[in-house]
């Protein structure tokens, strides 16, 4: 599936995101402008400290900008509390991270029932939502294992699953092939583009690794030293409309 | 989040660190059961003296007699009668308010005498269960032949439940006016080598009948105890048979007066008793000899206030030298003892001596529970302990919660969830443990009692109160120590905690 051209899932305006470390002051993000459209499949390429993952985070409501706006579906995340950007995580966005992050004490099937209890969906639908997401990742015969008896591309399946439980419409995910071998990265990257086709979800993925960026991205959005240097590129396979 | 849900992953989340949240509980466990062993010897040894208080009938009395009786009243009356016979300012005599309102509510009137009639009144004032004269007197028992001097005392029906008699040897009175009698235990030991010997045995009370002369038989008939006789005091000739008097009977009422006629009764020994020497006022301590009231009351016997009141010229009408009103519960004894005052008769109770024996015991109750809650406190410390060892360790939990949608209330309300929930096993866990600390202490005690050949008793006392109040201050004190690393927990910067590893 194509993206469309109905408005903007996500928009940042000059945004700034500047730490202070002792006397230095660092700005990991230095006024990014960008625009990722609705159902569009979006790479953040850039090196190691480019700024890429705090600007992914940024557009995931874990962090605020230090200025600038960022928006989503026109609303601007600076300016909700921290109770509206908790619902906006939950149920907006959807993110995926290298290190995979499930619950290590938790089964598949609690690790990704664990958004639809933040959410307060009734206990008697959560059982289907789950296995909906898990059938999509193919990990429908999983449910009772915990994510150590997972190889490392099970484990990510499962977060992907997690991160789709609660149907949001923009994915969010940071280097999801980083702990994975090219092969298994590959089939990472394919359920990726599947869901962007066939769900129409925005994706936003962050990565160094150009080649796969421009195999599966719609576009590419390139950052060093946190500033925008190009946001134009199209993918090799994708292609912006 | 639901509450449900919140509580499914605290608990889960306890069950992961078994070993460390199990011994933070038990922490909390010995806190409470500390606290609830020492609170249950307090409430145990109050409530153990409160039973020995009321069964010592101290407490739940008012001692009424008249004002004639009261000593000083005599004195003010006069001073009064003078100051007003001299038409001075009687206000710059009078040391105090409450000395004027005695004399206001005294002088000009006579005071009233504890005669029959003021007994039915008494007797139907609210709250009075029994109101009974006081009858001892000192007399000649005969046992087997051998003379011996003792005190007599009469007690009312409702000692059998006083619990005085809880360890006799034998059985309580049959009934209100048998002719039996209960031996103190010294005294049974006088008569005998082998007290227990006694029982169903007859002893002679050779006593001094008190009659009136110059009444109407039936006024005579209803004299009660204390009532003695002006003028003269007859003489009854040793050992001479019931009846025989020798005073002289004038009906005219300057010779009115009483006789006092030797008497013999034959008495059933039907129980032995230890009373407490310390029984004291209203008590059965001085008594050697215990008999039925209603017998006591029919015997007429002379007793010392006699002489007095046949000074007085109050000797030959029927009356009482003093009566014991008792009241349904100590609580009521302040009122009727006020109402009883307002009628015109001296009373007066132990009441304040309660009150400050009270005061002791909720003293010594918050000391126990301080210490008590020492253990807590070192209990609180191992919460927050726990609970800041949790947050380091589940730091990444916490930056996926974060990011997977939970609100800091969310995160927050786990971990104090974590806390309570501590504190409620631990709290459970303690009641138990302190229970059977109570339990144990209990027996010990009672097995040291009994090498002492004391009655068993109970210094323990678990109340539903004391167990509920227990588990609530445990939940709250363990929300309490939750309080810092919950809201820390809250606070964490999902991107940093993300980045822990």
């Amino acid at each position: 599936m194509m993206p469309t051209n109905g408005g903007a899932a996500l928009r940042t305006e000059r945004v700034t995101r500047q730490y202070q470390m002792g006397a230095a002051l660092i700005r990991a993000v230095d006024e990014v402008s960008l625009e990722v459209g609705a159902a569009e499949f979006l790479a953040l390429l850039g090196s190691s400290g480019s700024g890429k993952s705090t600007l992914l985070n940024l557009m995931a409501g874990l962090d605020r900008p230090t200025s600038g706006a960022i928006l989503a579906h026109d609303r601007n995340l600076a300016e909700m509390n921290a109770l509206e950007l908790a619902r906006y995580r939950n149920r907006t966005v959807g993110m995926v991270f290298q290190a995979f992050n499930l619950l290590p004490r938790m089964t598949l099937e609690e690790n990704v029932e664990l958004p639809l209890r933040l959410a307060e969906v009734e206990r008697g639908e959560r059982g289907g939502r789950v296995r909906e997401a898990l059938e999509r990742v193919h990990l429908e015969k999983r449910l009772s294992h915990r994510p150590s008896e997972l190889s490392g591309g099970e484990q990510q399946r499962a977060a992907l699953a997690r991160a789709l439980v609660n149907r949001p419409t923009i994915l969010l995910a940071d280097e999801p092939t980083g702990n994975l071998d090219s092969t298994t990265g590959l089939e990472i990257m394919n359920l990726l583009q599947e869901i962007n086709r066939s769900l129409g979800m925005t994706i936003v993925l962050v990565t160094h690794e150009r080649p796969l960026a421009e195999r599966f991205a719609h576009r590419i959005a390139e950052l060093a030293d946190g500033k925008l240097v190009s946001s134009g590129s199209k993918g090799v396979s994708g292609g912006q409309a | 989040m639901k509450s449900g849900d919140l509580t499914e992953l605290a608990v889960r989340n306890l069950r992961e660190a078994a070993l460390r949240n199990s011994l933070t509980t038990l922490g909390i466990a010995v806190g409470v059961a500390s606290l609830v062993a020492m609170l249950s010897l307090g409430v145990g040894l109050q409530q153990l003296a409160n039973r020995r208080l009321a069964r010592s009938g101290l407490f739940d009395t008012v001692f009424v007699t008249s004002r004639a009786n009261f000593p000083g009243f005599g004195r003010r009356s006069s001073r009064s009668s003078l100051s007003s016979s001299s038409n001075t300012s009687s206000s710059a005599s009078q040391p105090s308010n409450s000395s004027s309102d005695f004399e206001n509510s005294t002088k000009d009137r006579e005071p009233r005498r504890l005669d029959d009639a003021a007994r039915r009144e008494l007797e139907h004032l609210p709250h009075v269960v029994e109101v009974f004269p006081q009858i001892r007197f000192v007399t000649e028992v005969r046992y087997n032949g051998n003379p011996l001097t003792a005190m007599v005392a009469a007690i009312p029906d409702s000692a059998r439940g006083s619990g005085s008699f809880d360890n006799i040897q034998g059985s309580f009175f049959s009934s209100p006016t048998a002719d039996e009698a209960i031996l103190q235990m010294e005294f049974a030991k006088d008569l005998s080598d082998q007290p227990s010997s006694l029982l169903g045995k007859d002893l002679v009370l050779r006593y001094a009948e008190r009659r009136v002369i110059g009444m109407a038989t039936g006024a005579q008939d209803a004299e009660g105890q204390g009532a003695g006789g002006a003028g003269k005091v007859s003489h009854s000739s040793s050992g001479g048979g019931p009846g025989k008097t020798l005073a002289a009977a004038d009906p005219a009422p300057e010779n009115q007066g009483i006789s006092i006629v030797p008497r013999d009764k034959t008495l059933r020994i039907v129980g032995i008793v230890d009373t407490e020497p310390a029984a004291g006022f209203g008590g059965l301590g001085s008594g050697r000899v215990l008999i039925p009231l209603k017998l006591g009351e029919a015997l007429r016997a002379a007793q010392g206030n006699d002489l007095r009141d046949i000074l007085r010229g109050s000797g030959t009408r029927p009356g009482y030298a003093n009566l014991t009103v008792r009241a349904e519960s100590p609580s009521q004894v302040q009122a009727l003892e006020s109402a009883i005052k307002k009628m015109g008769f001296a009373a007066f109770s132990l009441l304040d001596a309660s009150e400050g024996l009270r005061t002791v015991f909720k003293i010594f109750d918050l000391l126990l529970g301080i210490f008590g809650s020492l253990a807590l406190a070192v209990a609180m410390l191992g919460i927050v302990n726990t609970l800041v060892m949790a947050i380091l360790e589940r730091r990444r939990e916490i930056g996926i919660l974060k990011a997977l949608g939970a609100a800091d209330r969310d995160v927050k309300q786990l971990f104090f969830l974590e806390a309570g929930v501590m504190g409620l096993l631990g709290g459970t866990l303690g009641v138990g443990l302190g229970w059977l600390i109570g339990r144990a202490v209990t027996a010990g005690t009672n097995l040291y009692l009994r090498r002492q050949e004391l009655p068993p008793t109970d210094v323990f006392a678990v109340t539903w109160w004391l167990l509920l109040g227990a588990i609530i201050f445990s939940i709250a004190v363990s929300l309490g120590a939750g309080l810092y690393p919950a809201s820390r927990a809250a606070k964490l910067n999902p991107v940093e905690a993300l980045r822990y590893e």
